[in-house]
């Protein structure tokens, strides 16, 4: 089954055309990984699946439904996915419990005890759980995107949106935020993520796609796109990856 | 990152420090430095200040001024009855800000609302704080203090002190509004995606992450316009409500002396210098905190 269809998406803004023809199919329990030079719409693309942006031609389908039906309700496909973003975006204002327990209580209906119950199970189960009653500056950056993470999960997300999650840690930080999502993804998380760190993609990516010119230039598993790119394009973009990595 | 204070990262643990030589001589010659500034500034102090009372006491017109303006054996005379005045100020303060806080938040909502059912609201309340924030207050306490009654609506109160406190509040709401406006705004867009994201409303995105956020920025600014506020109700006496400066004027008027005039000041001053500067501190604070932010 299908989480996530997109067919021939279009996105403009003004005359720059940064989505242009895509096609991407997601099955249940699987994470497709997007790579591609900075600007070349990974982030677009899934602002786009999460309705923050409106497409401006093609169709995007989760679970079949097609959400980009000009009359569906925003909030409701909103429910069934979570995005966390480069910037972590928690909310300053409230502590890292009142964070995750935001949209189960007000969104969902859940009862404020079961929560509070739930959130405090998967704080501990990733070793935060005495972060608790912190508010978010007082935590680190990786500390603050484990959080931000936990919190879009807290919803039980059909599909995961995660964008460059990474880019915006110290390097020592780096891992204890990908090893949550490596644990995700064992659990049978369905995901889409973009990021820059091609280890990481190697060990959860079930499809990596690599865009460039507002499409999928090549696509495959890791071992295909990343250790054997057919493309001279996908050649250049990892071979300059790894140059930076290397600086 | 973990830990931000060093000190604590020791569990508590002190150093035995010694100061090396070197350090102690620091601490002279600081302490040299320190004791050189604080007698330089109260000298200089002293001097300008102290000049200035010199030329102003020994001006020839002093005694006049004096006997008009710091009476104060008439001023303790007349004291209770400026400040029964005062706290009619303090009351119309009150009631006038949680109305006007009431109705700024409404206009302030109804002009960010991006819905299409709100576009009459929003275009309302645009029309609205733009005449009100450009018309003097004394004008709307004039047109509304006299204009109401000359009406002669039955069931519309005639009360002076009614129709002053209504025009004050009409004004000033638009002033507020505007500021709670201009802090919905700094809110950064990536905190309402962050909320949509997670599948809250609009109405639930602006009620638990924007509005919070923006009060607490807007804090600083509210109470200028507090203390404004308050120093405003005084324009309410050109009605005849016996406020503060209206008992002063009364009292003033009927012995040509204006040390009346100079304790309703000083009575304000009591209760706006400590408002400045909490208002400062405030600000202080929250100006403190985004550093913090900006260098995590
Ligand atoms: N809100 C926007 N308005 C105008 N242009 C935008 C906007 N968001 C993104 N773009 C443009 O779209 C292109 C793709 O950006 P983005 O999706 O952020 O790329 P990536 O995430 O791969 O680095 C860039 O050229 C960027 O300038
Ligand atoms: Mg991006």
């Amino acid at each position: 089954m299908n989480v996530l269809e997109v067919s021939n998406l279009r996105k403009t803004f003004g005359d720059e055309v940064v989505l242009n023809d895509l096609n991407l199919v997601v099955p249940e329990h699987t994470a497709t990984v997007l790579i591609g030079a900075s600007g070349s719409g990974k982030s677009t693309l899934l602002r786009c699946i999460n309705l923050l942006e409106q497409i401006d031609d093609g169709e995007i389908r989760i679970d079949g439904i097609e959400i980009s039906d000009p009359h569906i309700n925003e909030d409701t496909v909103r429910r069934k996915l979570g995005m966390v973003f480069q910037s972590f975006n928690l909310f300053p204002h409230m502590t890292v419990l009142e964070n995750i327990t935001l949209a189960p209580i007000r969104v969902h209906r859940v009862s404020k005890e079961e929560a509070i119950e739930s959130a405090k199970t998967l704080l501990s189960r990733f070793d935060l759980l005495d972060k608790a009653d912190q508010y978010p500056d007082r935590l680190s950056g990786g500390q603050q995107q484990r959080v931000a993470i936990i919190r879009s999960i807290a919803n039980k997300p059909r599909l995961l949106l995660l964008d460059e999650v990474t880019s915006a840690l110290d390097p020592v930080l780096v891992n204890e935020v990908l090893s949550i999502v490596r644990d995700l993804k064992a659990d049978g998380m369905t995901m889409v993520l973009a990021t820059h760190e091609m280890g990481f993609a190697t060990q959860v990516a079930d499809e990596v796609c690599f865009l460039k010119d507002g499409h999928i230039l090549e696509r495959g598993t890791a071992k295909e796109v990343l250790e054997s790119p057919q493309l001279p394009e996908t050649k250049d973009f990892l071979k300059r990856v790894h140059e930076a990595g290397r600086l | 990152m973990e830990n931000r204070s060093p000190a604590r990262s020791n569990s508590g643990r002190a150093f035995s420090w010694v100061p090396s030589a070197r350090e102690k001589n620091r601490q002279v010659a600081r302490a040299k430095i320190a004791r050189k500034r604080i007698a330089i500034a109260t000298a200089s102090s002293f001097l300008v200040i102290g000049a200035l009372l010199v030329g102003l006491v020994t001006s020839p017109g002093w005694e006049v001024v004096k006997k008009t303006f710091f009476d104060w054996n008439y001023g303790l005379e007349i004291l209770d009855l400026v400040v029964k005045g005062l706290v009619t100020n303090v009351t119309l303060t009150i009631v006038a800000s949680i109305v006007i806080g009431i109705i700024a938040l409404g206009l302030a909502l109804a002009r960010t609302s991006k819905s299409a059912a709100m576009t009459p609201f929003r275009i309302l309340s645009t029309v609205y704080v733009d005449v009100f924030r450009g018309v003097p207050l004394l004008l709307v306490i004039l047109l509304v203090g006299f204009g109401v009654p000359a009406l002669r609506l039955s069931g519309v109160t005639n009360s002076v002190i009614v129709l002053g406190t209504v025009a004050v509040i009409i004004t000033y709401s638009a002033y507020v509004a505007e500021v709670i406006r201009s802090g919905i705004l700094s809110i950064h867009p990536s905190q309402r995606a962050a909320a949509r994201s997670l599948g809250l409303s609009q109405a639930q995105t602006m009620r638990h992450v924007v509005l919070p956020q923006a009060f607490k920025r807007v804090v600083p600014p509210l109470l200028n316009d507090l203390v404004a506020l308050l120093k405003d109700t005084g324009l309410v006496s050109i009605l005849g409500v016996t406020d503060a400066v209206r008992a002063a004027q009364i009292q003033g008027s009927r012995t040509f002396n204006y040390t009346p005039y100079v304790i309703a000041a000083i009575l304000f001053l009591l209760i706006t210098i400590p408002l400045t500067r909490y208002t400062d501190r405030v600000l202080q604070r929250s100006i403190n905190k985004q550093n913090a932010q900006g260098s995590a």
